[in-house]
């Protein structure tokens, strides 16, 4: 049975200026223990959905339909109090900034032990003992010295292991992390990264992957979904979708990595930008940036096809597999 | 050192952006309310001794045997509209005189705050170093004892230095000059932070290179973009001031009971709540708290909609 | 720490130093100390003797070290109408001001934090809309208004409670007078109390609101949402206690401010305590009195701004006491 299943989700802002869609029609499942990365430029609302399916959306933003089941219970519909056992008890939310994410006048051992005492009826001494067991489990030196000390005494590499030691803490089901190694050093990045993995496959626990790096992603995720203002473009295996992306929005993405340029050779970009939720074009919403763009783009959005490579949602490669379903039949 | 408030975020103001702002306080009617009631006290303080139907400081309208009457609605006697004090002056114009003289000491006093707290920021924010050091070490001991109480003192001290009756006629410059020195810090460390702001960027060193001297820079690159929090200080410390002067007066170091500002009349009518002439303290402390309220009404609206942050204390 | 107390020190050196020469001119510059003592019936040729044998005559430095080293022995020299030690009159009068600034502190904690979290959290209930427009109001008023308005309401209309005065007190270690006691004390101490609270209250529970708002808007308070912990641990431990900083601090910049209220309110009152006995003294021209209340009150403030500081340090891990700090 599927783990996490998201289907057709419809999550909306309300602005004095009127409704502002965020995310259109997203669906997507998880198994257990499976690792998956969302990609895509900022902005184009990967942080949205991490945040909807425990229902954390801030403020104007409300999911506005679909459905968000967790082994088969739908979290749409339960209440706060019933949401909040699900929050950071089955599934565990990693945020970017470790500088920020960690409350500044609390010391690091309380925050382990609250998120372990507000889900369960353990004691404190014994909550304090599988902290301190969570904090060595992510390499922390002297865990019991580390209990103690304040989060401005730990390094930013430091306090997101901590950050994952607390995600870890009650074994969830699925850990959310968005952009967990964007603010740290180049040089911590993978350090962390390998970590989180290592803590995934240890506890069996699903992972789901926000970022913008697709050099992170290769390393980490199993499968790979890629966002485009505010919908799924493209869904499958990861190595294939790097080896082989079928939408023009994946492949204008890989090929902008530094390391797909020769040396001398200037960078590639996707040319423009990516728009705003304000004013999202109409029919495929890549269509004004895509080269292989045509009039029927423009007017009506294409679904999902499967290409035999991965799941995408473009014409280009609707028309391709037709043709070539043609030449199968002649 | 308690440099606890944050650094404020300054954007140089446009004409449209002045446009919209002024479009969208048309569409605020509390703003609109609070400005039409500030100016009405304005115009009525500037023409107080023309619309006045008494002259409070000719000795000759001070007649005891109008003492204490009550206001029209009550006694009826049409003469005096809001009734007479306890010295037979009538009450409408007294209130009048004495806003008139609440507004010019609130608006002197600032004006001797900010230009004394704009020289003071611009110098140690420009200057840096040691004399921005010693400048802001003064301004955190001062906010520390409060401005009330060191106008509370001083004027204290000078009215025991001078004798009362020299003092009641020094009442209203040495006000203004307590008050306006007393809340200095406010203004120089706004303007300071916002020196410090603009002084990283390019502009001022490309002024420098040409050869711009530093006042130049201060008074022409630098004060303008930091118009909007001062408005908003300006405003606010209007209404301070007048509170200030009035609680000073209430407290007999301010306005003598001769020439009567609205806190020394409400100073005057407190003693007479006991005896039942309400109105002479009811009144003025009305006016005064509707003058209040319109400004930091006023005051609140610019601080939401130009959206400087200020120091708070 | 150490280091932090002795910068604290040296701080309060200084501005005693200040204070004590602001004493030492109004002292010096204010009638003539010997007629005070003498009376009129002396012949100038005595007076002039006197002055000389009380060293009147020195240079004003070696007058002011005379005068600041009496201080430090605590004496203020003696007031002009008590014919007492300043110092003693003054610290007789302690209690009343003291309980009365007190009670109002208390007043204010428990009414403006559980209003200004209350506002931040529903910001649009009615009744936090009703609590920001009250406010908004109450800052326009000020403090004297208030007590005049509580005076005449429920004292002189209703009759409520006493007008003036500090009622019934009782001696408790042999040297403080309280009224928190006897009731009635405690009736007196009513109306005094809740008008200076009432005057800080709106700032408070604005300051409050406004900082609470920026916290709950902030990542850690997320955070703390995507943990799963309960609202109240959220609020009131993770939000709140990260809102006290700057409420501390701004709350120490305002003793300054309720030590000036309590002279308005003790006169409005008639409340026997230093504000109204400082203003008396003014009144009087009692430079011993009005030179003892300023040290008195220098202190006041030097310790209070150091617990300040202290209360900051043990709530803010962040801060290392030896670098904060005036």
């Amino acid at each position: 049975m599927t783990l996490l299943d998201v289907r057709n989700l419809n999550v909306c802002f309300g602005l004095k200026s009127g409704v502002m869609q965020a995310l259109y029609d997203v669906s997507f499942s998880l198994e257990r223990g499976e690792r998956v990365a969302l990609v895509g430029e900022s902005g184009a609302g990967k942080s949205i959905l991490g945040f909807s399916i425990v229902n954390l959306i801030s403020k104007p933003g409300f999911i506005e339909s679909g459905s968000i089941k967790l082994d088969g219970k739908e979290l749409t519909q339960l209440s706060h109090r019933q949401l909040r056992h699900v929050r950071g008890k089955r599934i565990a939310m990693i945020f970017q900034d470790p500088m920020m994410t960690l409350n500044p006048v609390i010391s690091v051992g309380v925050q382990m032990v609250e998120a372990i005492r507000s889900h369960t009826t353990m004691s404190k001494k014994d909550a304090k003992k599988i902290a301190i067991d969570r904090l060595a489990q992510v390499q922390i030196p002297s865990p019991e010295l580390r209990f103690d000390q304040f989060p401005h005494e730990l390094s930013g590499g430091m306090r997101q292991r901590v950050i994952i030691a607390i995600a870890m803490i009650l074994n969830p089901d699925i850990i959310i992390a968005d952009e967990p190694t964007t603010a740290l050093d180049v040089t911590i990045q993978a350090e962390i990264l390998e970590l989180l993995k290592h803590m995934c496959e240890v506890c069996n626990v699903a992972l789901i992957l926000i970022t913008h790096d697709l050099g992170v992603v290769s390393r980490v995720a199993e499968r790979t979904m890629v966002m485009y203002a505010g919908r799924i473009v493209e869904e499958g295996p990861t190595l294939e979708i790097i080896n082989d992306p079928q939408h023009p929005y994946t492949q204008g993405l890989l090929s902008a990595l530094p390391q797909m340029a020769l040396p001398g050779q200037r960078l590639n970009q996707i040319t423009g930008s990516m728009p705003s939720l304000m004013n999202r074009p109409s029919g495929c919403a890549f269509h004004p940036r895509c080269k292989y763009a045509t009039e029927k783009c423009s007017v009506e959005q294409p679904g999902y096809i499967y290409s035999g490579i991965s799941t995408v949602a473009c014409y280009m490669v609707e028309d391709m597999l037709s043709e070539f379903s043609e030449y199968d039949e002649v | 050192m308690k440099y606890s408030v944050k650094e404020l975020s300054l954007l140089p103001i446009s004409k449209q952006r002045w446009k919209h702002i002024w479009n969208g306080f048309l569409s605020d009617k509390l703003a609109v309310l609070s400005l039409v009631i500030f100016i009405f006290y304005c115009v009525v303080a500037l023409a107080a001794p023309l619309i006045a139907p008494f002259d409070p400081y000719d000795p000759q309208f001070m007649d005891l045997e109008n003492s204490e009457i009550a206001p029209y609605w009550i006694s009826g006697d049409e003469r005096f509209l809001l009734g007479t004090d306890a010295q037979g002056r009538d009450l409408l114009s007294t209130i009048l005189y004495g806003t008139r003289l609440s507004l010019s000491i609130g608006l002197l006093a600032v004006i001797i705050q900010a230009g004394l707290g704009i020289f003071i920021g611009l110098t140690a924010g420009y200057a840096g170093g040691r004399l921005d050091n010693f400048f802001m070490r003064c301004a955190d001991i001062q906010l520390s004892f409060s401005t009330m109480m060191i106008a509370i003192v001083f004027l204290a001290i000078f009215q025991t230095l001078f004798g009362s009756d020299y003092y009641q006629q020094l009442a209203m410059i040495m006000l203004i000059l307590v008050i306006g020195l007393a809340e200095w810090p406010l203004f120089a460390r706004t303007i300071r932070a916002s020196v410090l702001a603009e002084k990283q960027k390019e502009y001022v060193d490309a002024a420098r290179i040409m050869g711009i001297g530093p006042m130049r820079i201060m008074f022409k690159h630098i004060l303008p973009n930091t118009m909007s929090p001062l408005l908003v200080i300006f405003t606010i410390q209007i209404a301070n001031a007048i509170v200030a002067e009035a609680a000073l007066s209430f407290l007999g170091l301010g306005m003598p009971v001769s020439e009567p500002s609205l806190g020394s009349l409400i100073s005057i009518g407190f003693s007479y709540v006991f005896s039942g002439a309400w109105w002479i303290c009811i009144i003025p402390s009305a006016t005064l708290i509707l003058l209040i309220l319109v400004m930091n009404l006023l005051g609140d609206w610019l601080r939401d909609h130009l959206n400087p942050k200020i120091y708070k204390d | 720490m150490l280091i932090f107390l002795l910068r604290r020190l040296l701080q309060a050196c200084v501005v005693m130093t200040v204070i004590s020469i602001i004493s030492f001119v109004i002292q010096d510059s204010l009638g003539d100390p010997v007629r005070q003592m003498v009376g009129q019936s002396v012949s100038p040729a005595e007076i002039e003797q006197i002055r000389q044998e009380q060293g009147f005559n020195d240079t004003k430095f070696e007058q002011y070290t005379r005068y600041a080293k009496n201080v430090l022995q605590g004496d203020f020299g003696t007031s002009y109408f008590y014919k007492e030690p300043a110092l003693d009159v003054i610290l007789k009068k302690l209690p009343a001001t003291f309980e009365l600034a007190f009670s109002a502190i208390i007043i204010i904690i428990m009414v403006s934090i559980p209003c200004g979290i209350f506002a931040a959290i529903r910001p649009k209930n009615i009744l936090a809309r009703f609590l920001m427009f009250s406010s908004t109001i109450g800052l326009s008023v000020p403090i004297f208004i208030v007590g005049i308005f509580l005076l005449y309401t429920f004292s002189i209309e209703l009759q409520w409670t006493p007008s003036f005065g500090r009622g019934d007190t009782v001696l408790v270690f042999g040297i403080w007078e309280t009224g928190f006691l006897t009731l009635d004390g405690l009736s007196h101490l009513i109306l005094p109390s809740f008008s200076l609270a009432i005057a800080l209250l709106p700032m408070f529970v604005r300051l409050i609101r406004s900082e609470m708002l920026e916290v709950l808007h902030s990542e850690y308070v997320k955070y703390a949402w995507a943990k799963g912990l309960s609202p109240a641990r959220i609020y009131f431990v993770h939000a709140f206690k990260n809102t006290m900083l700057p409420i501390i601090t701004i709350g120490g910049i305002q003793v300054g401010t309720l030590v000036a209220y309590t002279i308005l309110t003790e006169t409005i009152f008639q409340w026997p305590g230093m504000g109204s006995l400082f203003l008396d003294a003014v009144n009087r021209v009692d430079s011993p009195l009005i030179s003892a209340y300023l040290i008195v009150v220098g202190a006041i403030f030097v310790i209070s701004n150091t617990l300040v500081d202290l209360i900051y340090g043990y709530i803010n891990p962040t801060v290392k006491l030896a670098s904060h700090g005036l």
